[in-house]
């Protein structure tokens, strides 16, 4: 197991974010994390990168706890951030080579590592722009060229299509397959297709709790319209029929 | 160490690619130079020194150091970016202590970019230059220690303004600690305080450069006031990152 994450919670005041959620991810495996704005995708992505600091419970990467060993399982972890951040100043490709200087990259492999982003996300013809001139679709890529740039075995992507238009969603889907066999991926999302076309498993977590966690294929067909909008919005929204699901998953 | 000093490197490179630099180093030479020929009667005076120089360049410093480092930490919490920057396989010290080399680096450029005062002493008199070179000693730690403050109050915040503020402020306690009408007051109430006051003062310790006067002591001070500070940095930053 590359991502194992164990009852882990958040709370802001009182406000429970993240309510116990646990779950393991195999090599292999894509992941699409699913659920309304403000459900805790993002709370949950932050805990597992180690970035927030869990109420309860914790997580591993590849058996490194992000918490007591969170160097070791940063180095094997590629993580997007919400809304893709990266230094306004700083060009494509210089970003680039500051994030592969921290992840120990130097000389020729360091040249190498950056090179081979840039193709992957296609940003060779930007590289020497500031961050700050681009468009959106490109600063989202500019954030994925960071998250791919060391080729980790553990991907966290939050929203990592987003911004994009459809032929760049198109590319970035089949980059994500493309790496699939040999990664455990993680990737967070609003769009319902995508899940369709690129995840192996599918969970929908609503109000902090994991409602529902299967293939897209299975999740669809627990409604009569088999469409994953309609089984999406039946888990997600009115209170009856989440605890009645959550209930039937559990 | 590695990571300290790339991370230190970024850090310098954003100050020169931005107009802060320029702006910083170029308002910085004129105060400085203002103060020293005017207010400071460089000439008048007759004396082939730099104490008027060195009298001002701490209240220049507190007026200025909090401009370099309010950006450090409160700008990557308002991009988001320290979100980047902390799921990089480094520790938060190594993050810290390289945003605080880098702001001390570039302190020191500005200051090398005096040197043109301490030619002028030398092309109107014989100064004494080891008294000269203590005082740009003692110059540079007291940059070094009102950014360790400024650096650590941009970690509580993500507003640069509130991050500048703050610096002043805390830096302005530490200025004034050991003036009398500090610790005149301290004393009436509380005579521990007052002599805790006097202590800390970073000015009073900055005299004893500006006399020609490196002592054990006070570099100790220094090292511990800078040390106290950047911890309280590191503290900071775990605390607030994710807010």
């Amino acid at each position: 197991m590359l991502i194992e994450i164990d009852g882990l919670t958040k709370r802001f005041g009182g406000f429970t974010a993240v309510d116990h959620v646990s779950f393991r991810v195999a090599r292999g495996e894509v992941l699409g994390f699913l659920g309304p704005n403000g459900a805790g995708k993002s709370t949950t992505m932050r805990m597992l990168a180690g970035f927030m600091i869990p109420t309860e419970g914790t997580a591993r990467i590849c058996g490194h706890d992000v918490q007591t060993d969170g160097v070791a399982a940063r180095r094997l972890l590629g993580f997007l951030p919400e809304g893709a951040p990266t230094y306004p100043e700083m060009p494509v490709a210089g970003f680039l080579r500051f994030c592969a200087k921290i992840r120990g990259y130097r000389g020729a492999a360091l040249d190498a590592r950056v090179a081979h982003a840039l193709e992957l996300t296609r940003l060779e013809g930007v590289r020497l722009q500031p961050v700050e001139t681009l468009s959106k679709g490109f600063k989202r890529r500019v954030g994925l060229a960071q998250a791919l740039l060391h080729d980790p075995p553990v991907l966290v992507l939050d929203e990592p299509t987003d911004g994009l238009d459809p032929n760049q969603k198109h590319e970035v889907r089949a980059l994500i397959r493309r790496m699939a066999p040999d990664k455990a991926i993680v990737i967070s999302t609003h769009i319902l297709e995508e899940v369709d076309a690129v995840c192996s498993r599918a969970m929908i977590i609503a109000a902090g709790r994991v409602v529902a966690d299967a293939t897209p294929a299975e999740l669809s067909a627990r409604h009569e319209s088999g469409k994953l909008d309609d089984v999406f919005r039946a888990l997600t929204m009115a209170g009856d029929n989440l605890t009645a699901v959550t209930g039937e998953v559990g | 160490m590695r990571n300290v000093f790339i991370i230190a490197g970024r850090e310098l490179t954003a100050y020169f690619v931005t107009p802060v630099a320029t702006v910083f180093i170029v308002i910085f030479l004129v105060l400085q130079g203002a103060l020293t020929f005017n207010l400071g009667d460089f000439f008048a005076r007759g004396q082939a020194d730099l104490n008027a120089f060195f009298t001002f360049i701490p209240w220049v410093f507190l007026l200025l150091v909090p401009a370099i480092t309010m950006r450090l930490w409160a700008e990557e919490r308002r991009l988001g970016t320290i979100e980047l920057l902390l799921t990089l396989p480094l520790t938060q010290a190594q993050a810290v202590l390289g945003k605080f080399l880098a702001a001390w680096v570039f302190c020191a450029v500005a200051l090398l970019l005096t040197f043109p005062f301490v030619i002028t002493v030398n092309i109107l008199g014989s100064p004494d230059n080891g008294v000269i070179a203590s005082g740009y000693v003692g110059a540079l730690l007291v940059a070094g220690a009102f950014l360790a403050v400024g650096s650590a109050m941009s970690a509580l915040t993500r507003n640069q303004v509130i991050a500048f503020v703050l610096a002043v402020a805390v830096c302005f306690v530490f200025a004034v600690a050991s003036y009398s009408v500090v610790t005149d007051f301290l004393s009436r109430g509380m005579p521990v305080l007052a002599d805790i006051a006097r202590r800390v003062a970073v000015i009073d310790r900055f005299d004893d450069f500006t006399r020609g006067v490196v002592s054990v002591r006070d570099l100790i001070f220094f090292a511990t006031f800078i040390g106290f500070w950047l911890y309280l940095n590191a503290v900071l930053v775990e605390q607030c990152k994710a807010d």
